[in-house]
């Protein structure tokens, strides 16, 4: 890419947004035909919420940091949002593998278009959607301790905390589904990633406080530290509790920690995306 | 208008393309004939930049495939064999994406969808979702698609897999007209004799390597004459004797003999007197495209498969 003159670096950031928006409609598009799509990747974490929540609610011992009183169904809901944007983005993903399998793909990698907008396009159509999704559950799921179905929450919002909640949320989406992108891009079948899932993204997920807290000490401790989603989840209570503020701990890094470690994650995961996409190869594939 | 030189693929150590050299001229259909594993998917491949060049020298409407691929993108239309249609998405939605990948917008790329799709007779079909279009349909979309930006230079791999022949030939018909009102340089590859017929100028690939290249009336004319076929029970037996009696050497594929004669019906009549016993039947035919690859290959079109599948 040759960027010279301002004209044609103009030209190019247009290619690339013309590209990107054509690569998210399309996603979007397509996602709302599915309807089962939406069932799924908001279903089953609702389901698992409830379940749980009044399942392991004996059990629990809430941490150090939490609230007093908080049960462990109210716990468990940024875990929720969480694993809602994870399945939504592996969904996102998994189609990645299916462009390639049904033709589609190989008709935009002959497009004339920098190889970022392909990545960026199919991220933004993944982020917008785990993004709508996060934020309906987000606001449903209060509601259901109306009938019943859920505890009363502490949860306390300030119009400051909803936006930067908001755009944190953009943050671990595109994380997330750069980090699919990069596992799902040289997969040849969805069987493939759906082992990548069992043992990496859910395990991922389970080890990231989302599930339960972070132990004071011993090896689920630095696993669950090293665990860049553990950031993710922790990011997202310090938002949602700005009035009620949580306790300094440990185990629970600030909201500062935890944008850095998604901000960085994010640009490593993107990068690489990029990079693979870039790569032409004739390898043994026909 | 495109010029490959010296072009080589490897497959780890399997050679794909050997030392390809071709050039085409503007407004010419190219055919490149051959049959599976032949390397013609790979030629494809590499021509739409979708594998990179890794041996030899590309250039298409001057610019280099291998220094500039992104300039080439902009100069070709690719119609791949697999669709590369969303087949939930409208015909016009399929479009209208294809449209911003290529920097068309707005008004403009608009009228461009309704102008090609009225020239390729589906304008009617424009809000219908692509899987509910029949197989014909989907290919001219696909066709639509690859034109959509205007490329000097359209390639299209094996474009009439599943078509009716009446759609091949409405395809066909298509592509010359496009030959000649726009003056495009049309780049195929096919495994059909009757589909090779129709091209201004062929390339036989044969195992990674270009067994002939003319139109094909020179090439049919090349062999001479008329093409003898025999069918027998012990060819190699039959092969001898004929070997013995007339001194010609009858090339032998599978369970007959073949050979190209220009006085083949004096010819026919010697061989069916002097082995009326092993000669089961004998014909006697203009040669076709497909006797010119058994003669610049010495094996059958689809006799053997060469190399992967």
């Amino acid at each position: 890419m040759n960027g010279s003159t301002t004209q044609h670096t103009t030209g190019n950031v247009a290619a690339v947004g013309l590209a990107v928006r054509s690569l998210a409609t399309r996603e979007l598009v397509r996602f709302f035909r599915q309807r089962t799509r939406i069932v799924g990747a908001l279903g089953q974490p609702l389901i698992f919420w409830i379940l749980f929540g009044a399942g392991l609610r004996g059990s629990f011992q809430a941490p150090e940091w939490a609230p007093a009183g908080m049960t462990y169904q109210e716990y468990f809901f940024p875990g929720v949002v969480v694993l809602i944007i994870l399945f939504t983005s592996i969904f996102s993903t998994i189609s990645l593998i299916e462009d390639r399998r049904e033709g589609f793909l190989q008709g935009v990698l002959v497009a004339p278009v920098p190889r970022v907008s392909i990545v960026l396009g199919k991220l933004t159509g993944g982020t917008i959607l785990a993004v709508l999704q996060a934020i309906l559950f987000l606001g449903i799921g209060p509601l259901f301790s109306l009938i019943g179905l859920a505890p009363s929450m502490q949860i306390g919002w300030t119009p400051t905390s909803v936006v930067a909640a908001g755009l944190f949320l953009i943050l671990v989406s595109f994380t997330l589904t750069a980090l699919g992108y990069l596992i799902a891009w040289p997969m040849e079948s969805t069987q493939g990633f759906h082992a990548i899932m069992s043992v990496f993204l859910m395990p991922m997920w389970l080890l990231s406080g989302a599930f339960f807290p972070v132990p004071d000490s011993g090896w689920l401790a630095w696993v669950m530290r090293c665990n860049p989603l553990t950031y993710g989840v922790a990011g997202l209570r310090q938002l949602m509790y700005s009035t009620t503020a949580l306790s300094e701990a440990t185990n629970l890094a600030s909201l500062s920690t935890s944008v850095l470690v998604m901000l960085i994650f994010a640009v490593i995961c993107t990068t690489v995306a990029v990079w693979m996409t870039g790569r032409r190869k004739s390898a043994d594939q026909r | 208008m495109i010029n490959i030189h010296q072009l080589s693929h490897h497959y780890g150590s399997h050679c794909a393309l050997n030392a390809v050299s071709l050039s085409v001229s503007k407004a010419t259909i190219l055919g490149i004939l051959g049959p599976n594993g032949s390397g013609k998917t790979t030629l494809f491949r590499i021509l739409s930049t979708l594998y990179p060049v890794q041996q030899g020298e590309v250039t298409m409407g001057g610019t280099s495939l291998v220094a500039d691929p992104a300039t080439i993108r902009r100069k070709i239309g690719v119609t791949f064999q697999a669709p590369s249609l969303d087949s939930r998405l409208t015909v016009e939605e399929n479009l209208r994406y294809q449209g911003y990948l290529y920097g068309l917008s707005g008004k403009a790329l608009q009228l461009r969808i309704q102008e090609l799709l009225e020239r390729l007779k589906l304008a009617d079909r424009l809000r219908d979702r692509v899987q509910s279009l029949s197989g014909g349909m989907q290919r001219r979309v696909e066709i639509a698609k690859g034109l959509l930006h205007d490329p000097e230079i359209l390639i299209l791999d094996e474009p009439s897999t599943g078509l009716d022949p009446g759609a091949r030939i409405d395809l066909w018909t298509y592509l010359q007209r496009l030959r000649d009102e726009t003056g495009m340089t049309i780049l195929v590859t096919t495994h059909l004799m009757e589909e090779a017929e129709r091209c201004d100028q062929l390339a036989i690939l044969d195992r990674g390597n270009i067994a002939a290249t003319g139109s094909p009336e020179e090439l049919r004319s090349s062999l001479g004459g008329d093409c003898l076929t025999i069918q027998t029970e012990d060819p190699a037996g039959l092969k001898q004797k004929i070997a013995d009696r007339f001194q010609l050497q009858f090339q032998q594929l599978g369970e007959s003999l073949r050979l190209e004669a220009t006085a083949g019906h004096e010819l026919l009549r010697d061989l069916v007197e002097a082995f009326p016993e092993e000669i089961q039947s004998v014909s006697l035919a203009k040669p076709t495209l497909e006797d010119v690859f058994i003669t610049r290959t010495g094996h059958q079109f689809w006799g053997e498969e060469s190399g992967q599948v």
